[in-house]
């Protein structure tokens, strides 16, 4: 299988202190393949992520290769990068409140971001967002566009962005912790909606969570991140269950045992071990 | 949307009856006598027990305090605030000019200073940290720590006596508003375009703007998102400054020699004019109402969060 993303030697650190976040990390992602980042927080997760769209603060800097489709993000234009930016790659963020400006209806941001890349109509841009919406099981999409962010919940808002994201048809999808900010059940309707989107769009993927029982849903490959370094990586199956790092085990029975402790205080009620 | 405005318009009547009652009692607790003002003022020899009697029932001051107070409001509600103890003139016929008076410079400046924070408030946050910003906070700081007199002083003496370009004083044509204008601005615009910058910036680290450019959104898109958001802060401060700025002319008034409410004011206090002094009060009270309600309803039209929870 090809490479879609390779990650090379990616070094992150920051201008004024000098304190290295990511030392040297190198990855690559498959064509149609998810890889999950794991770690927990400031672990340079999320910075490698943001990296990788070139979408760091300005006080962060960094060094290395990011290889896509063969071309070198790093050598890129602002310009040229910011079309690829939503069209090729396409970020999900962790906290939909926060993701969508509060003074405008969600349907601004759609309709301007479509209307960047592809130039549609405002009608057109309705009609495919409608579509979409509808699929990742939101009901009243028309209605929904025409509401403020705080109008709707978290998972409506994560959602949203899936939406976009199925209209956008990136190549690789970056989903940022995606269900950390949700309740339960909303975390349950999300993930549902990515793996769906993942069968059914068959584009790449990046995963960053903490949540292992979600990683092992949806991943194919693991990499665990922890203080900047990549300390191991594999598939998914080999990652949980013969794990080499000393810090993967450690995360593996942590969860296992969280799941135990779950179990024995439901009392027996069958509950998805996921 | 409606409803929210007629409420705040509701709102503002027992506000208002307060500050009335208010500023009437702190007048009245004045030791001078009235009476004595107005004989004083009509230049006679003695004044005899006799007379200040008289005057005061010409006056209606020997009428218990609460019905005072009613008959001016009555009054005052119908725009009539009495008669100058000491010219003699209805007082409306001084201050209406001299209300327009500074409410022409009021708005010229209001103008200006709304320009130029928004103005330099984006420019510094888009540039922050860099040369530019640097040295325009620099220039502003040292700038407002003047007292307004003494940049005042300053550009008369250059503009106007080195230079002769402009009127040292007086209000006789659109050069006349320059230099007052220009001290009035600085003044504050130093301090709003901070306000402007600081909310700019704490715009540009919000998740919103991470996701825009994440969809590839051009910076111009993402950067009048963030000025809508960060004008939000910005509005209410202006509005509140219009007020402030109406009853704080009295220096810059006094110093080009204004025809407005700040020169009238500080004379009628030298004097003892109390029906100029308590309408005066009055009206910069309802001023800072009303534009405190005008900023509340600007605000709820552009935050859609605050006309929900209304």
């Amino acid at each position: 299988m090809m490479n879609l993303l390779e990650v090379a030697n990616l070094k992150i650190w920051d201008r004024s202190t000098g304190k290295v976040i990511v030392s040297n990390s190198s990855f690559q992602v498959k064509q149609g393949s998810c890889l999950a980042i794991v770690g927990e927080s400031g672990s340079g997760k999320s910075v490698t992520c943001r990296a990788v769209m070139r979408l760091n603060q300005a006080g962060l800097l960094e060094s290395g290769d990011i290889l896509f489709n063969g071309e070198n993000l790093t050598r890129l234009s602002e310009k040229e990068m910011r079309k690829r930016r939503g069209k090729n790659l396409c970020l999900i963020m962790q906290n939909g409140m926060r993701a969508f400006d509060p003074s405008c209806v969600v349907g601004v941001h759609l309709k301007e971001t479509l209307a960047a890349h592809f130039g549609w109509s405002s009608g057109e841009i309705t009609a495919k967002m409608k579509h979409a919406m509808e699929s990742v099981m939101l009901k009243n999409p028309i209605e929904l566009m025409n509401k403020y962010p705080h109008q709707l919940s978290g998972g409506m808002l994560q959602r949203v962005m899936i939406a976009l994201a199925i209209v956008l048809e990136p190549d690789i999808m970056i989903a940022d912790e995606p269900t950390t900010a949700l309740d339960t059940i909303s975390q349950y309707e999300v993930i549902a909606q990515f793996i769906r989107l993942r069968e059914r769009m068959g584009c790449s993927m990046i995963f960053i969570s903490h949540d292992l029982g979600v990683v092992r849903k949806i991943a194919d490959e693991v990499l665990v991140m922890k203080d900047g370094e990549i300390v191991e990586s594999g598939t998914t199956q080999a990652i949980f269950s013969a794990a080499e790092h000393e810090y993967t085990r450690y995360l593996v029975s942590t969860k296992l045992a969280l799941n135990q402790h779950f179990k024995r205080i439901m009392g027996g009620v069958h509950v998805d071990p996921r | 949307m409606g409803n929210f405005i007629i409420n705040r318009l509701l709102f503002s009547v027992p506000l208002l009856l307060t500050i009335s009652f208010f500023s009437f009692i702190l007048i009245n607790l004045s030791p001078m006598n009235p009476a004595e003002v107005v004989l004083q003022a009509q230049g006679v020899p003695v004044i005899t027990d006799e007379l200040i009697a008289e005057t005061n029932t010409k006056l209606g001051l020997d009428q218990p305090f609460l019905i005072r107070y009613i008959h001016w409001f009555l009054a005052c509600m119908q725009l009539d605030f009495g008669i100058s103890y000491v010219t003699g003139q209805p007082v409306w016929s001084l201050l209406g000019p001299a209300f327009l008076n500074t409410f022409k410079l009021t708005f010229v400046s209001v103008i200006a200073i709304i320009a130029l924070s928004i103005g330099l408030g984006v420019i510094c946050a888009l540039r922050e940290g860099k040369r530019l910003d640097k040295s325009v906070r620099g220039v502003s700081f040292f700038l407002t720590s003047m007292p307004s007199y003494w940049l005042a002083a300053l550009l008369v003496w250059y503009f106007s006596v080195h230079l002769d370009l402009l009127p040292t004083s007086g209000m006789d044509s659109y050069q006349s508003y320059v230099l007052p204008v220009t001290v009035i601005t600085i003044n504050y615009a130093g301090i709003y375009f901070r306000i402007v910058r600081s909310s700019m910036l704490s715009n540009l680290n919000e998740d919103y703007v991470l996701y825009g450019k994440a969809c590839g959104l051009s910076e111009k898109i993402i950067t009048l998102h963030i000025l809508r958001n960060s004008l939000q802060v910005a509005v209410s401060v202006f509005c509140l400054a219009i007020p402030t700025i109406f009853g704080s002319t009295v220096v810059v008034e006094n110093l080009f020699a204004w025809p407005g409410l700040g020169t009238l004011s500080v004379k009628s206090i030298l004097s003892r004019d109390f029906p100029i002094i308590q309408a005066y009060v009055l009206i910069l009270a309802a001023a800072f109402v009303l534009f405190n309600i005008a900023s509340d309803i600007l605000n709820a039209a552009m935050n859609p969060k605050l006309r929900t929870g209304l």
